[in-house]
């Protein structure tokens, strides 16, 4: 965020007449003042009234006991107590924590490994559309598709099954898998973004400096650890902390996938369990508080990838 | 697939080498240095197809699998679920599912609904961005400074509160609570047309303000024409968002005729279980592949839409 640019105001207006023109001049400013005021008007309004004015009423709520019908009664921190000492939440929690540690390094990880690789290639347009394609797909279908991929008398199952010599696996009914299962569909449906993006920031790599490391005798590995991933990092960066504040907002794969919170609540996400607990049981105070720190997690993670950043990710411009 | 597999001979047979790429593109430079044996880099190359290729394939299938397992009768996929290819060939899911359901009016919904999401967000964002850029007032910076924090703020963290909003609105069960709130608070749309606002060059404006034209002349006849590149990634983006958006219609709207897609397709699946489940891949495809049409045919612009935004989300 730079300082706001110097706008052409800032120059007398050079066809202002010359007697008087201060004067003009001023009224014009006031003018165009209100005119800021105008633009950025609906937008304002917008956020006041649907984004400020619903997260006042969610912190509001976290602190009170309704359900929508009975007057509202203040209960304090108690909301907050059931939901750090209930189960399901803490299910929600780690299955939500699960989730982002195995989707987000794996997904970014590949999504580096294809975008250097497609970076090397001529035509890509191809590769790119087969890797972009799910990022278009409702998630919905997605996970429909896998859905009935992971079934047991599926395809998938059974080439596991012939391959390792153990029984066909169940992925959707096994707690554990289908963990897995929601992370696979996850990984699958984001990668082509990520290599897009990552593609753009590899090209956006100014040949000279490749060229320059090439001179001095890098090989392709050195290349690839010592200048594009440097390089890069920026974006992988942003990108990772973007990645981690989606995945901690799973809820359309597992709603559909496995069926709402799978076997043994085994895929309650914190979102699903908001959800649930605010449209399933309408308990709004206790689904508020749980908004509340999914909101506290999400700020708390984003602050320790920001502390991450110092070390880890090079500006191209800083160091010059 | 069809370019995929003269790639994998390619890799396999006859590499293009350093040398002849150099001498086929002229403007390419010969580098002097010691490169890698011949060998090494024919691996090396051979290794980037298969990756790209078994990748390719993995991304791919789930597509596939869909549509042929639509064509397959009950029968086949009670008997034979592990068969690959339909046999007989059987449309009648698509029959099926299009009768069962109202996917046409989903379409409707979902394509309107998109429609007035972006035009609403591309004037109003594009207004913030432009005075956020460019002209001075008090308190914009804090302002803006309070749109990028707003950012942080998940819509599922205010979802409870949002819901009983647009219930004191009356816009439960309606399209407005899908549309107005989209169109009128998109912090990163203003983010996004801010920064494309700066980079434009102040003399486009200039001559104007000298001749005394207003703000809102500026802003329509020569800020506006000049987002266009800005105007078309946003409206993709947001398009696309709006398109596949499923918490919020699944919260707000009840009435089947009002379902978008995704929303649609859900109800779907839930009604007809998992039995047929041809029958719930031919709802799937027809969910799904008309919007993978329009992406093969806008490929380019969408691919950019979504590296610029990416990027300049810096």
């Amino acid at each position: 965020m730079t300082a706001p640019s110097v706008s052409v105001t800032d120059s007398p207006a050079v066809g202002m007449p010359s007697p008087g023109a201060p004067r003009a001049e001023a009224a014009w400013r006031r003018r165009d003042r209100r005119w800021g005021y105008v633009f950025v008007a609906p937008q304002m309004i917008g956020m006041a009234l649907f984004v400020l004015v619903p997260f006042i009423a969610a912190v509001v709520l976290a602190f009170a006991q309704w359900d929508g019908l009975t007057p509202l009664t203040w209960i304090g921190f108690d909301n907050f107590r059931t939901e750090l000492t209930d189960p399901l939440f803490g299910r929600a929690l780690i299955n939500t924590m699960l989730i982002a540690l195995i989707t987000v390094p794996i997904g970014l990880g590949l999504a580096v490994v294809i975008a250097v690789a497609l970076e090397r290639l001529k035509t890509r347009t191809l590769y790119l559309a087969l890797f972009f394609a799910p990022v278009i797909t409702s998630s919905i279908a997605v996970a429909m598709i896998w859905q009935q991929l992971f079934r047991k008398d599926g395809v998938l199952s059974h080439a596991i099954a012939t391959i390792f010599h153990v029984p066909a696996p169940d992925w959707l009914g096994d707690p554990h898998l289908a963990l897995l299962a929601v992370c696979i569909v996850t990984i699958w449906s984001s990668l082509g973004l990520n290599v897009v993006i990552f593609l753009a920031g590899l090209q956006n790599i100014s040949p000279s400096v490749i060229e320059a490391a090439r001179i001095d005798g890098a090989g392709a590995i050195a290349l690839f650890f010592r200048v594009r991933l440097p390089l890069l990092s920026p974006v992988l960066f942003f990108s990772s902390i973007i990645a981690f504040i989606s995945s901690l907002q799973t809820f359309d794969i597992v709603f559909v996938l496995v069926a709402n919170a799978g076997p043994d609540n085994a895929t309650r996400t914190i979102v699903y369990h908001i959800y649930d607990l605010g449209f399933g049981k309408t308990q709004f105070g206790v689904a508020s508080a749980a908004s509340i720190l999914l909101l506290i997690l999400t700020l708390v993670i984003t602050a320790i990838q920001f502390g991450f950043q110092k070390r880890f990710v090079h500006y191209e411009d800083a160091a010059a | 697939m069809r370019a995929a597999t003269p790639r994998l001979t390619d890799g396999t047979t006859k590499p293009p080498t350093e040398s002849t790429v150099a001498i086929a593109a002229p403007g390419r430079r010969i580098r002097p240095h010691a490169r890698p044996g011949r060998s090494r880099r024919r691996v090396a190359a051979t290794t980037l197809h298969i990756v790209l290729i078994v990748a390719g394939i993995a991304m791919v299938y789930p597509f596939v699998w869909m549509i042929v397992t639509a064509f397959k009768g009950l029968p086949q996929l009670l008997n034979d679920p592990l068969s690959f290819w339909p046999s007989p060939w059987a449309p009648q899911n698509f029959i099926d599912a299009w009768n069962d359901a109202p996917f046409g009016q989903a379409y409707v919904n979902s394509i309107y609904i998109a429609i007035l999401v972006v035009i609403g967000t591309l004037i109003t964002a594009s207004m913030a961005g432009y005075a956020f850029a460019r002209i001075k007032f008090r308190g914009s910076r804090a302002m803006f400074v309070m749109f990028l924090a707003t950012q942080m703020i998940p819509m599922q963290v205010t979802l409870i509160p949002f819901y009983l909003l647009m219930a004191k609105l009356g816009w439960v069960d309606s399209h407005l609570s899908l549309i107005i709130p989209a169109a009128l608070a998109n912090p990163f749309a203003v983010f996004l047309m801010r920064q494309f606002v700066l980079s434009l060059p102040k003399e486009l404006e200039e001559a104007a303000l000298v001749d005394g034209a207003g703000r809102w002349r500026i802003f329509w006849s020569i800020v506006l024409p000049n987002l266009r590149p800005g105007l078309g990634a946003l409206s993709i983006i947001v398009a696309l968002g709006t398109w596949n958006n499923f918490l919020l219609p699944l919260v707000m709207l009840n009435s089947q005729n009002l379902f978008t897609v995704p929303l649609l397709l859900q109800s779907f699946q839930g009604q007809f279980g998992s039995i047929n489940y041809g029958l719930i891949m031919a709802a799937s495809a027809v969910a799904t592949i008309p919007m993978l049409i329009a992406f093969v045919i806008g490929q380019r612009q969408i691919l950019n839409s979504m590296a610029a935004s990416g990027l300049g989300g810096r």
